[in-house]
């Protein structure tokens, strides 16, 4: 029970503080896939509950769709360089390339509400039919994800500049470098089950 | 500016909410001179307010609980009168819309603020200790957690004195909980105390699961966990799964509610029928995370009371497993009578009855356990041998309700109010409070007063089989659930006799009242000196008790299943270490107490619709939480010469008890 | 447990894992080419009709599984082997919830109303 050496080794147990954080934050984003799974079940269930109002075939552009799709995707490549500078320690291509993922992931957004206000805009609104209610919330809470997910780069781009790479700015970019891959997994499943799949 | 709220909303001309409103008023007022005379406000804002000790936290989680236990039974009291009096032609003395209220705010009240607090309040305590860890992962979140529950406890507290409460049933099925059906705050009072509280209990769960598979003492593998922290580690992967469901679900509601969205609606498309779905995916799951560290509670407390080691651990741990698995696939059952046909309702009925099996796998293990043991009847053995009879009971009248056929005919009867009164109270109830009986020490440092545990533990065994068996009838004879008044002359006496029922557990509650206070009274008597009270076997009982803020001084390495009593045989346990090192510990913070009171008003505008506010408390919780951010000074290291200042307190006082290398069953209690 | 977690060097958190700009461009590559092929599959006439919603639904997974992989780094070398178990338990339950749900929800709608099935079976 009482072993010095073995005590040692395990007072350093803060150090696994990294490893622990993201941990918890990896089981933390599988309960936001469970958020996610409702929306989507809740949206197989409703998709023809169209009430009168359009179907997703007669509102939906699959260009534009294709557009915002590039632009998340080429957000987490930037990311992923970015994450490679960080390690690596070098700060200034770190923000940089940081910078370049918040605009295209504030551009994303600028698109998707911009489609959102033109739908409203045409009378297809979230109130229109359970379809469309359906169609908002889903792809809307991604749109908040991505949202505070750029807030959240803003914060890191801050925390970088002022504290340098240490371990927690580290650890920190790395739990933000999962959620944003992670918006990325769940914007596949949007395009394919919200958008392609209404023109089957 | 305030939205909806004005001063029509408070209702004075209800004298039982006003007469309520009163005594609250003047309890709380002489709570608060009691702290203020004593001039204890520094040290509780200090010691507990801010404390990120999972004891500490732990504790105040049953604090909680127990106090919202007191209103969750002032409101099943007020149903069984009413049910005892409004027999045919008189109205009772609950108008309809206030007895709706009622039976809400009951079933909300006991599952999300009595019953999950008791649970998460027991795995705080003990799962740490249990694991040889010195605090949870995330120390800050467990603070933040626990004040997000009570951010929604105070929500549906306030509901009765500022607005009303929903008047749905305790899950609030639309379309009646549709803004259209209740046009009233009561709802969104609802929808807001379960999204914060519910949010706490994720990041609960998030964290105590990273604790289990991260912070385990070395040498100790999955196999060699104690069995209390096998059902919470599965309990947590449950909450995990299901409460971000409760989330989106109760979302949902939230925007047909407040953004005009057609989900649940009877119009625009609208599906009613998924909210049910939806729900029952979160529901059916819930109750076993209420009943596995209860389960995992009368292992430890069945083996540490029997002397022997408890039967079948493997099966234990198997079984506990299985229901975590099986529990996805029985929601169904909730509803067999919506329509889905009979393969649907063939498959649901049919995995509900499976899933009973591995809860008979305990059962068995358990009374092997006993079985040929030197069995202690201490008030927590009472609480285990009340639970098994009972839950056999609840668990048979549950195999009976997952038949479809059967269910059809008993559906929405008091038959199903006595079932699941029956295994939640018998288990998880019965299993908080033989758990709260057992770790108290741990804890605070004394045993709680044994006789009038074993009156409180009588009363409520006895209180509970008048209260219930008579719904099983009244079930059979056709009478539904949530009746405000009845013109069946023949149900009268037997819901009289619920209501004798009713009382006797009331004073249950008031003995365990007077348990706490005489056990405050008479703690220098039954000061626990050496740690382990009751001969146990698991690590928590190798620390001294009140356990140090530090859990333990050097952590243990494990090279057994039931480490400490393997300690007490081989004459290593209560070895002085040679020497001490640094301790890395959380600093306390005030963090979680103000954003979560943020969250509370936050909440409260948005039930109200006072739009300002709540976007300037949205703006408060977010600025806050980036604030916390930039702190730099969150934890500290603990001197070697402070932590061997503690121990060697603590080895001083061990021993002044009678040091008992070799465990015996019939050794004295320390003191 | 622990004592694997102590071998990882403070500052490269394990659930991250070492990517390298190589993995990055191929996963960036390999998502493209998925996407494109996603569109393509639905906007053109490639694929045959009755095949469409299989290859779609294909696709799909495969370009989640190809960004887990290159994105987030999940495998089953031993500081990932947690992560992702954790992932595959997930995905267990998104599929029983996921599916669950529709499959009661669809027998709802073809028992009690019977009408609306028949338009929504089209």
């Amino acid at each position: 029970m009482s072993n010095p050496s073995l005590s040692a080794t395990h007072d350093s147990a803060h150090h696994d503080a990294s490893s622990q954080t993201t941990a918890g934050f990896w089981v933390y984003l599988m309960s936001d896939c469970l958020i996610f799974a409702v929306l989507f079940a809740t949206f197989g269930v409703l998709v023809g509950n169209t009430a009168d109002g359009p179907a997703g075939r007669d509102i939906f552009s699959l260009p534009y769709v294709a557009g915002e799709t590039a632009l998340l995707l080429l957000s987490s490549f930037t990311f992923g360089a970015g994450m490679l500078s960080a390690r690596a320690g070098r700060r200034g291509p770190l923000l940089a390339w940081l910078v370049t993922t918040a605009l295209l992931g504030a551009a994303f957004v600028g698109m998707e509400l911009h489609e959102f206000a033109a739908l409203v805009h045409d009378g297809a609104g979230p109130g229109v039919s359970a379809f469309l209610s359906a169609y908002f919330t889903l792809v809307g809470t991604h749109g908040l994800h991505v949202t505070l997910g750029i807030l959240w780069l803003g914060v890191m781009l801050h925390q970088a500049w002022h504290y340098g790479l240490d371990e927690v700015v580290l650890r920190r970019l790395a739990c933000l470098s999962m959620f944003w891959h992670f918006l990325d997994l769940i914007w596949i499943c949007v395009f394919t089950f919200v958008y392609l799949r209404a023109f089957l | 500016m305030l939205g909806r709220l004005g001063l029509d909303a408070i209702p004075y001309n209800e004298p039982i909410i006003m007469g309520t409103l009163l005594v609250v008023a003047v309890l709380g007022a002489a709570l608060l001179g009691v702290v203020t005379y004593y001039r204890k406000w520094a040290y509780l804002w200090r010691e507990w307010l801010t404390s990120v000790d999972h004891k500490r936290i732990g504790a105040m989680y049953i604090i909680l609980a127990l106090v919202m236990l007191l209103r969750g039974f002032a409101d099943a009291i007020m149903m069984r009168a009413q049910q005892a009096i409004a027999d045919s032609g008189h109205a009772g003395y609950l108008p309809p819309h206030h007895y709706d209220q009622i039976f809400t705010a009951h079933g909300v009240i006991m599952i999300f603020f009595v019953a999950t607090p008791l649970i998460l309040g027991l795995m705080n305590v003990v799962v740490p200790l249990q694991i040889g860890a010195r605090d949870v992962a995330f120390p800050f979140l467990n603070q933040l957690s626990f004040w997000l529950s009570v951010a929604g406890a105070v929500l549906v507290m306030m509901s009765m004195f500022v607005g009303d409460f929903a008047a749905t049933g305790w899950v609030a099925y639309p379309p009646l909980s549709e803004l259209g059906y209740s046009p009233t705050v009561g709802v969104d009072y609802y929808i807001w105390s379960l999204q914060v509280s519910g949010l706490g209990t994720l990041l609960t769960g998030i964290n105590l699961l990273v604790t289990i598979l991260r912070m385990r003492a070395p040498g100790m593998n999955l196999m060699k966990m104690p069995v209390f922290t096998w059902t919470a580690l599965i309990t947590n992967i449950l909450i995990i799964a299901v409460f971000p469901v409760l989330t989106a679900t109760l979302a949902l509601l939230s925007a047909d509610r407040y953004l005009g969205m057609h989900f649940f609606t009877n119009e625009g498309g609208g599906n009613a029928m998924m909210y049910i779905n939806l729900i029952w995916v979160w529901g059916h799951p819930e109750v076993y995370i209420l009943i596995l560290p209860c389960f995992g509670a009368f292992s430890e407390i069945i083996a540490t009371f029997s002397g022997k080691p408890l039967f079948g651990y493997k099966s234990m741990v198997y079984a506990t497993s299985a229901i975590g698995v099986l529990s996805f696939f029985v929601w169904l059952h909730h509803f067999f009578t919506m329509g889905s046909g009979a393969n649907v309702n063939a498959f649901f009925g049919i995995m509900t009855s499976i899933i009973s099996i591995p809860t008979g796998v305990k059962l068995f293990n358990w009374l092997f356990t006993m079985f040929r043991g030197r069995v202690r009847y201490h008030s927590a053995t009472l609480w285990t041998i009340g639970f098994m009879g009972c839950f056999a009971i609840g668990g048979m009248t549950g195999v009976l309700l997952a038949v479809p056929g059967a269910d059809f005919v008993l559906h929405n009867s008091l038959f199903l109010v006595a079932h699941f009164h029956n295994v939640i109270i018998g288990g998880v109830v019965f299993g908080s409070l033989a758990g709260i009986s057992f770790w108290f020490p741990k804890v605070f440092g004394f045993t709680l007063d044994e006789r009038w545990g074993k009156i409180a533990c009588w009363c409520w065994q006895i209180g509970f089989y008048l209260a219930f068996m008579p719904l099983y009838v009244l079930g059979f004879d056709g009478m539904t659930r949530r009746m405000n008044h009845y013109d069946n002359p023949d149900w009268h006496p037997w819901l009289v006799v619920a209501l004798c029922g009713a009382v006797v557990i009331g004073l249950g509650i008031l003995a365990m009242g007077v348990q706490l206070i005489v056990s405050i009274r008479h703690r220098g008597e039954n000061r626990d000196l050496s740690g382990d009270p009751w001969d146990a076997r698991s690590l928590e009982w190798s620390t001294s008790s009140p356990a140090p803020f530090y859990n333990f001084a050097v952590i243990p390495t494990i090279t057994s299943l039931e480490q400490h009593w393997e300690n007490k045989l081989t004459g290593r346990a209560y070895l002085k270490p040679e020497h001490y090192e640094p301790i890395h510990m959380p600093r306390n913070t005030g963090d979680g107490v103000l954003i979560a009171t943020w969250s509370f008003v936050l909440c409260f505008a948005l039930v109200w619709h006072i739009w300002p506010l709540a976007m300037l408390m949205l703006a408060a919780v977010i600025v806050h939480f980036i604030a916390r951010t930039y702190n730099r000074n969150t934890d500290y290291y603990v001197p070697a010469s402070e932590v061997a200042r503690i121990e060697n307190e603590r080895y001083a006082r061990l021993v002044r008890v009678t040091q008992v290398q070799r465990p015996s069953s019939s050794r004295p209690k320390a003191a | 447990m622990n004592s694997s977690s102590t071998h990882s060097v403070a500052g490269q958190p394990q659930a991250d894992g070492h990517g390298d700009m190589k993995s990055y461009f191929v996963g960036f590559a390999l998502s493209l080419a998925l996407t494109a092929a996603s569109f393509a599959t639905i906007m053109s006439d490639i694929v045959p009709h009755s095949w469409r919603l299989g290859s779609m639904v294909a696709l799909c997974v495969i370009q989640l599984l190809v960004q887990l992989a290159y994105f987030l780094h999940l495998g089953t070398g031993k500081s990932q082997a947690q992560n992702t178990a954790i992932f595959a338990c997930t995905g267990l339950l998104i599929v029983i919830v996921v599916a669950g749900s529709l499959w009661v929800m669809h027998n709802a709608n073809i028992n009690m109303m019977p009408t609306q099935a028949i338009s929504q079976n089209e």
